[in-house]
């Protein structure tokens, strides 16, 4: 969290709405352990990490739709798959990230 | 808006022991709570409570949660049972970097910085004595502090998560240092010397008014007993104790934890 929060203190100052993505579940073995986070401005930009790299994008596609609809949501990812073994991950696990606007 | 974040945020940057609470799923998704303690875990400090999950009987049960998981230092998802239902939270705790001080840089310190730094711990040295403290002597130190003990102390943090070390090697420097780490919650205190020169200090810490029950906190005479000499092998010897005592204690609030669940 704390290598984090400079990135989002300078895009709630440009006046930006930023949501925040948590790994809160891991099967197996995988990257990043809970609590884990990335953040994303409603321009696309992130921060932080919720795996080695396989599911930041798709995360950064869910942390705008919750922008754009304000309602938080809870996502699952097998990361044991095709794009897994590209990046280097032979791990099998699966993680569960929630994604929030952050609002509160 | 914001307001609790900044509160999290500013939690996360003063580095203190925290846990922020979030609702994952039902009506309360998103909710959060944030549960903060900076004072020390003995005697059941008080826990400082902000935002809600949006009901009394809720936010009660997930602070027990989150004492439990702060005790255990570790992030956890809970369900809990509230209003007749069950509820699925995150506790995500912010556990302080722990922080090995080392007051006097003297040899012994090069290496112990390095075994700290192995063991994940941020290492900070303070000696105001400009042929010990050199950059040269502590360029894998994470802070060398050019300073006095006695103005360098005041300004630092000595938490739980703190393990302070005495090495001057000159007792006009370490007693002070020592009255005023067995002030504050840390999580070690050592003082390099042998018994003879504990049993002087003693007397000393006893004369400034230090309390017996203080003064038995301090590892003297410092490390584990391996039988080394050299530098290194008493570095080895203090970075060995500190791991024990660190061990120790996670142990413990691990099986507190774990009682606490049943």
């Amino acid at each position: 969290m704390k290598e984090i929060l400079a990135d989002i203190d300078g895009w709630r100052q440009a006046g930006k709405r930023v949501a925040l993505a948590t790994v809160v579940q891991v099967y197996g073995s995988a990257p990043r352990p809970l609590g884990a986070k990335l953040a994303v401005s409603e321009d696309g930009a992130m921060v932080g990490s919720v795996s080695g790299g396989c599911v930041e994008s798709a995360t950064v596609q869910e942390a705008l739709e919750v922008l754009s609809t304000g309602a938080p949501r809870l996502v699952s990812y097998g990361i044991a798959d095709e794009t897994a073994w590209e990046v280097g991950l032979a791990c099998g696990g699966t993680i569960e990230v929630f994604v929030e606007p952050l609002d509160w | 808006m914001a307001e609790l974040f900044d509160q999290v945020a500013q939690a996360i940057r003063e580095d203190e022991l925290c846990a922020v609470v979030t609702a994952l799923s039902g009506e309360r998704v998103g909710g959060k709570l944030l549960a903060r303690r900076a004072a020390p875990r003995e005697g059941g400090s008080p826990v400082e409570i902000a935002g809600s999950l949006g009901n009394g009987a809720l936010d009660q049960a997930a602070v027990e949660r989150a004492r439990d998981a702060m005790e255990a230092g570790r992030t956890t998802r809970v369900t809990i049972a509230a209003e007749g239902r069950e509820w699925d939270l995150l506790i995500d705790v912010h556990v302080p970097q722990e922080k090995l001080v080392i007051v006097g840089a003297v040899h012994i310190a090069i290496p112990l910085v390095t075994f700290a730094k192995a063991l994940g711990l941020y290492t900070v040295v303070i000696d105001a004595r400009q042929i010990f403290a050199t950059q040269d002597r502590f360029d894998h130190a994470d802070e060398l502090v050019r300073s006095w003990p006695e103005d360098a102390l005041p300004e630092m943090t000595l938490s739980e998560s703190t393990y302070f070390v005495t090495l001057t090697h000159d007792e006009k420097l370490d007693t002070p240092a020592l009255i005023h780490s067995l002030d504050h919650p840390v999580g070690y205190v050592g003082a390099l010397g042998s018994k003879r020169t504990h049993a002087k200090r003693v007397v000393v810490l006893r004369e400034a008014g230090v309390s017996d029950e203080k003064i038995a906190r301090i590892h003297a005479p410092i490390g584990l007993d391996l039988g080394g000499r050299s530098p290194e092998e008493i570095a080895l010897a203090i970075m060995a104790e500190i791991v024990q005592v660190r061990n120790r204690r996670t142990d413990r609030n691990t099986d507190r934890s774990k009682e606490g669940r049943k």
